[in-house]
């Protein structure tokens, strides 16, 4: 697949500060990166970098092939950027401003005219075009601001935050638009919201501190985990030892008088084994749940740690 | 350029503030226009006997647009300190710079607007000498130019004023000191006036108003040109310059 959009080495200090160190990144068609850090990691400052707005003191970024330090037009002409404020006109009506912005990214005439007729019906603005944008409510805030993003048909569209400050269902719309652009674009997510990435990315980069300490797969993210566990219920459970000399079982902790928790090594995985156990031995087996680290427990571990944990692989 | 520059027009028009503005000045410019036609048909009987006695030009254009110089140098603040304090306020300036714009091009295109904004205030200033014409003939060379004076300096404001906008992100911080600095190149004619003859007095060379009031008079000096052609193309390029520092975080 074609990568669109390559940062080798991106490294940007404010003062003595380091607010980002090293970090690469690809893009490649057709893919959500989740870029995932907490307040003050350095995301902010990386979007602000591979959008334009930011140069940075070290390193390169190619968007479609063009430079964006060297050729910063054509390059710029590739992208689609929603900072974390989405950058809008309160005084225009929403048709009216995503005309400028069609026209700010050299469209003209005809094709001006369907790219904002198109955009404004996939981002559901359709009842609101007339409207002023200063008058609309948040979440179609955020959608003006998306639409804005993308009016052009940029190669890599880049959305810093685009969740924040909306309501449960205005998240979800949100996250429905996002995935179905990740069809035609390359989309770099920015977000502290770890179930939007594990929903909608395929890729991670978790940064902290500026620096990159997580870089794959969400797959692979999910490879890593510590460890795994199964919560049974039975509601005539045998003693804790008999459970604990089942094959391929490290341990085992009872919830309640009913319910335990079996903990396994992710490579030897002991359910068959136990319902087989389970039915031979009348144990009444009432439920089986596979219990999964969640991203947010491995988010918590990698960042906690000031070492890299994986080997940064893309 | 020329989207960013009918971005910056159709912004200006959406909003009341531009409407009222023209609205005000040109009530205002009417006023003083009336009182001076007055003023002129009261001495007109006793200066008519004088020969090479000021005309209808002198008396009650050349006054007038003293005065629209003066009213447009209040509100051209007011325009310009939108120019970059609100969108930084706004947080809207991304959407410019992550077009495909040079900064050159935002910085023009801006300024361009303004300036096609300010061009329909002159012509609706303009319009109220040229309705002299209808009873009486006016020195329409001398009022041309008096009008081309006005145009450079309110070009000149304009440059200035961008200039001071990309400095702060308060609005309010950037018309203030626009102001400030356009009265000080107003009045700063003030004490050059009482400097000792024979020196170069640079003072007076700074002066707006020194450059201006000759154009009032109908004359065209390569160097009151010069000094309006040099003072908007410097603000305009030390904007420029500010745009890419501040993506270069200096």
């Amino acid at each position: 697949m074609t990568i669109l959009l390559e940062a080798q080495n991106l490294s940007r200090y404010f003062g003595p500060n380091v607010a980002v160190k090293n970090i690469d990144l690809t893009v490649k068609r057709g893919e959500i990166l989740g870029f995932l850090g907490p307040n003050g990691a350095g995301k902010s400052t990386t979007m602000k970098m591979l959008s334009g707005n930011l140069a940075p003191d070290e390193g390169q970024i190619h968007i479609n092939g063009f430079d964006l330090l060297s050729q910063p037009k054509q390059a710029k002409a590739q992208l689609g950027y929603l900072p974390e404020n989405p950058p809008l006109y309160r005084e225009l009506t929403v048709n009216e401003y995503l005309q400028h912005c069609a026209r700010l990214n050299q469209l003209k005439g005809k094709q001006l005219k369907s790219a904002v007729e198109t955009v404004i019906e996939r981002c559901g603005l359709g009842d609101v075009q007339r409207r002023l944008i200063g008058q609309l409510s948040k979440g179609y805030q955020q959608r003006t601001g998306i639409a804005q993003a993308i009016v052009h048909n940029p190669a890599v569209v880049i959305f810093d935050e685009p969740t924040s400050g909306l309501d449960p269902l205005q998240i979800r719309q949100i996250r429905e638009l996002i995935r179905e652009l990740a069809n035609e674009h390359s989309v770099i997510l920015s977000t502290h919201i770890l179930p939007e990435v594990e929903m909608l990315c395929d890729r991670v980069q978790i940064i902290s501190k500026g620096q990159v300490m997580f870089a794959d797969s969400l797959k692979a993210l999910h490879q890593q985990r510590l460890n795994s566990s199964l919560r049974i219920t039975l509601s005539a459970p045998p003693p804790l030892n008999e459970l604990q000399a089942l094959t391929n079982v490290s341990s085992v902790e009872s919830v309640s008088a009913n319910q335990f928790r079996i903990l396994y090594h992710p490579e030897q995985d002991p359910t068959e084994n136990l319902i087989a156990s389970a039915v031979s031995k009348h144990w009444h087996l009432q439920e089986l749940v596979r219990e999964q680290d969640s991203l947010e427990d491995i988010f918590m571990h990698l960042i906690k740690d000031d070492a890299p944990l994986a080997k940064v692989t893309n | 350029m020329w989207c960013v520059a009918r971005l910056e027009i159709s912004r200006l028009f959406l909003s009341p503030f531009a409407w009222i503005m023209l609205a005000l000045v040109q009530f205002l410019l009417a006023y003083m226009f009336l009182s001076h036609i007055e003023y002129f048909a009261q001495i007109q009987g006793q200066i008519s006997a004088i020969p090479g006695a000021p005309g209808v030009t002198e008396m009650i254009i050349a006054p007038l647009l003293s005065n629209a110089a003066l009213v447009l140098l209040l509100i051209a603040p007011f325009i310009t300190m939108r120019a970059f304090a609100d969108e930084h306020r706004n947080h809207s300036l991304p959407l410019l710079i992550s077009a495909p714009l040079s900064a050159s091009q935002i910085v023009l295109g801006k300024y361009l607007g303004y300036l096609g904004f300010f061009l329909l205030q002159l012509v609706l200033i303009a319009l109220m000498p040229l309705s002299l014409l209808a009873g009486s003939a006016i020195d329409l060379y001398q009022f041309g130019v008096s009008m081309f004076g006005l145009f450079l300096l309110v070009a000149s404001f304009l440059a200035a004023g961008i200039f001071l906008s990309s400095l702060t992100t308060q609005p309010i911080i950037a018309a203030v000191m626009t102001f400030c600095l356009l009265f000080l190149l107003w009045i700063i004619d003030f004490a050059a006036a009482s400097a000792v003859s024979g020196q170069i007095n640079w003072l007076a060379w700074l002066s707006l108003l020194g450059h201006f009031q000759p154009m009032l008079a109908g004359q065209i000096n390569s160097v009151d040109l010069s000094f309006f052609a040099l003072f908007c193309v410097v603000f305009i390029l030390m904007t420029i310059r500010r745009l890419d520092a501040a993506r270069l975080g200096l």
